[in-house]
């Protein structure tokens, strides 16, 4: 019943899988995911309460507490056995000749991950092969310690929702979120009852019978989770989820998604370019560049430490990387940091752009450490704050208002003195 | 006038019904005359037989000659013989398209291009090839005559085939053509939800193709209607068994030309009632 338990691809990193079943007495078990939804399905249908616990000898229950019913998915504990290994733990690999994604993820029922990076860094690809729409060339990927690695994507407890939603145009949103209960096998009047069920928790009753083309980007992103959440999915994958949505709209789905996933009990992972998005709706971001896990950690973590230019600029602070000896960090192109803290050995140093003071004439007063000589090579509004962009001695980006900018007569090509203040630094090691 | 206008129709939203013909002085201004001339020209072309056709038709008599039993035989023959070769090429061309569309084989280019084939193959080769494999001693045929005691060639049946051979091209390409600008990833959603490639190609493609579909089956259900060398060839001139309408039409004209007119201004009434028919279906969202 079981996919056969892949040698090569879990026996590459033993030691990352400790957790993992490797009887196959536990394996058998489990049973596929596609039967045990179905029953689950059918049991919760039918108004009998789903059964908790341990699983039962013939293992159909283990799964019983995914996604649950729509009214009962609140409050209700995750139904896993505490010796059953449970959550996300996946090591994919995915060859394409030019270029190599090689991610680690792990995650615990509850957890909402965001994949983080530019665009091309194969995000995308992560979540894909994660659905079985892409095929791993090596690795691993266990769902509450089901391996899933061969197992096509019709028969993964995984649900997607996709960047432009993929709404079956052709049906309306009750008939697409009665598309997968539909093909697990639900009677067509129980699937179509659970599809109403879960579009009033999304409240979109008003809607069931409109076709996509007739609904708002935001409704058309409620129906696209609902559909997904409606297969009772162990993991939800989400592929940009606000991308589709104009600025207001945004707003507002970005706070209901949010607790949508936050009443999801089991894993989420969703992909996004966007650190706001991901800083909302994620308890942990792992960011990706070039096929490649570069930092992870909570939201705050990242946004203190980034640890590579992309994140920094993402969270809006000035990055550089040397080697520090006592209060002074030397970068790798020359010029010194001074900070507060006292480290050796290589460091980081960052600072956010507001807390750059410039000056039109080199400032005589000031201490001459942290001045550098720069010379502006744009400017951008945000707001009522301007953001120059500055090379020369050291490139960095400095806040100013536009009152200040006025007055410094900044344009581009214009040279001014840059100053930070020790204090306003943060140095930590690399 | 239609071709002219149509630039401007184009630019407009889809509303799923043509824009109100332009009448007057013929053309959007500045439309230059090397395109035109030909335009106009090329519509004269296309259009002058068919008024000929109707300038020349024996009104008066019309009624008699088509009151004949033999008329309503071909007639019928070809309605139902057409209908039957779309049917099969329904069948069996939409999941060809499906493949050609959708998988990945070796030699996928050669057999697009061997699908390709009966369309440029003059039917009447098409006729003979089908004798050589369907005839009573030919490669297939017979196998099916000692076995089964099946003989296609000069069979109502043989009809079918001819007109399906030479047709289902037509439907074959049409639907591969749609099913290749359909977004694949719709089939990906559904199979993420739980559907089987099977499932997710009968309740989310063939749905959203649907359109490609019909129009491939107008198609190929018009080419069928006009079959001749093929049919000719391969199940030969039977009144009431192989006899159709392009078949009666022609032999009529060898002695009774003002019959084959009004014959032939039948096939033309059925062919425009089909235009008619299906104009809101599929031709506005082409």
């Amino acid at each position: 019943m079981t996919t056969p338990h892949p040698k090569a691809a879990d026996g590459t990193e033993p030691s990352r899988d400790p957790a993992a079943p490797t009887d196959p007495a536990q394996d058998a078990a489990t049973t596929t995911d596609g039967t045990a939804r179905a029953q689950d399905t059918a049991a919760a249908a039918d108004g009998t309460p789903v059964p908790q616990g341990p699983p039962g000898p013939d293992g159909e229950t283990r799964t019983a507490g995914a996604g649950g019913n729509p009214e009962s998915i609140e409050g209700r504990p995750p139904a896993t056995d505490p010796h059953q290994p449970s959550g996300l733990d996946a090591r994919l690999v995915v060859d394409r000749g030019t270029f190599r994604l090689d991610v680690t993820l792990k995650a615990d029922p509850g957890d909402v991950l965001a994949l983080l990076g530019p665009n091309g860094a194969g995000k995308t690809t992560a979540l894909r092969a994660l659905a079985g729409l892409t095929p791993l060339t090596e690795g691993h990927l266990h769902l509450d310690g089901t391996p899933l690695a061969h197992t096509p994507p019709e028969s993964r407890p995984v649900g997607v929702v996709f960047q432009d939603y993929l709404l079956f145009p052709h049906l309306s949103a009750l008939d697409n979120v009665a598309f997968g209960p539909r093909c697990q096998g639900v009677r067509k009047a129980e699937a179509r009852a659970q599809a109403a069920a879960w579009l009033e928790r999304m409240g979109l009753t008003a809607h069931a019978g409109a076709k996509p083309r007739g609904l708002s980007g935001g409704q058309a992103q409620r129906v696209a989770l609902a559909r997904a959440l409606a297969t009772r999915p162990r993991l939800l994958l989400l592929d940009e989820p606000l991308a589709a949505l104009d600025a207001r709209t945004r707003l507002e789905v970005r706070a209901q998604l949010r607790r949508h996933l936050a009443e999801f009990e089991a894993v989420s992972v969703l992909v996004t370019h966007d650190p706001l998005d991901a800083m909302v709706l994620a308890d942990r971001l792992v960011v990706v560049e070039h096929g490649r896990v570069v930092q992870e950690g909570t939201p705050a973590d990242i946004a203190r430490h980034p640890r590579t230019d992309y994140i920094a600029r993402l969270v809006g602070l000035n990055l550089y990387r040397g080697q520090a000896a006592g209060h002074t960090v030397r970068l790798d192109t020359g010029p010194a940091i001074t900070t507060t803290e006292e480290l050796s050995g290589p460091a980081f140093v960052a600072f956010p752009p507001s807390a750059v003071t410039l000056f039109r004439d080199r400032p005589s007063g000031a201490s001459a450490r942290n001045l550098w000589r720069c010379e502006v090579a744009g400017l951008e509004t945000y707001g009522d704050q301007i953001r120059a962009d500055l090379t020369g001695e050291l490139p960095l980006a400095a806040d100013l208002t536009t009152v200040a900018a006025a007055e410094l007569d900044l344009h581009p090509g214009a040279p001014v003195w840059a100053t930070v203040k020790a204090t306003q630094t943060h140095a930590y090691p690399a | 006038m239609t071709s002219l206008d149509k630039p401007g129709a184009s630019t407009g939203p889809r509303t799923g019904r043509p824009r109100r013909r332009r009448v007057g002085t013929g053309g959007r201004p500045g439309a230059p005359l090397p395109l035109l001339l030909p335009g106009v020209l090329a519509l004269a072309f296309l259009l002058l037989p068919l008024l000929s056709l109707l300038v020349r038709a024996p009104w008066r008599g019309l009624p008699g000659r088509l009151a004949g039993a033999e008329v309503w035989q071909a007639l019928q023959l070809s309605l139902v013989s057409a209908t039957a070769a779309t049917a099969v090429s329904l069948v069996l061309g939409v999941p060809l398209a499906w493949l050609l569309a959708r998988t990945e084989f070796p030699g996928r280019g050669l057999v697009r291009a061997l699908v390709t084939l009966p369309l440029v193959l003059p039917p009447v080769v098409g006729g003979v090839a089908l004798l050589l494999a369907l005839g009573r001693n030919g490669v297939i045929g017979r196998w099916l005559d000692a076995w089964f005691g099946i003989t296609l060639p000069f069979t109502t049946a043989g009809v079918v085939i001819a007109e399906a051979f030479v047709a289902m091209p037509f439907l074959v390409i049409s639907v591969e053509g749609t099913l290749r600008a359909a977004d694949p990833r719709y089939e990906e959603a559904a199979t993420t939800l739980g559907a089987s490639r099977f499932t997710a190609f009968r309740r989310v493609t063939l749905p959203l193709i649907a359109p490609g579909i019909a129009a491939g089956a107008v198609l190929a259900w018009a080419r069928a209607l006009g079959e001749f060398g093929a049919t000719i060839t391969f199940a030969g001139n039977f009144p009431g068994r192989t006899q159709t309408m392009p078949l009666a039409v022609y032999l009529a004209l060898q002695n009774d030309p003002e019959t084959a007119i009004s014959l032939s201004l039948v096939l033309l009434t059925v062919s425009i009632a089909v235009l008619a028919g299906l104009r809101d279906r599929w031709m506005t969202t082409s």
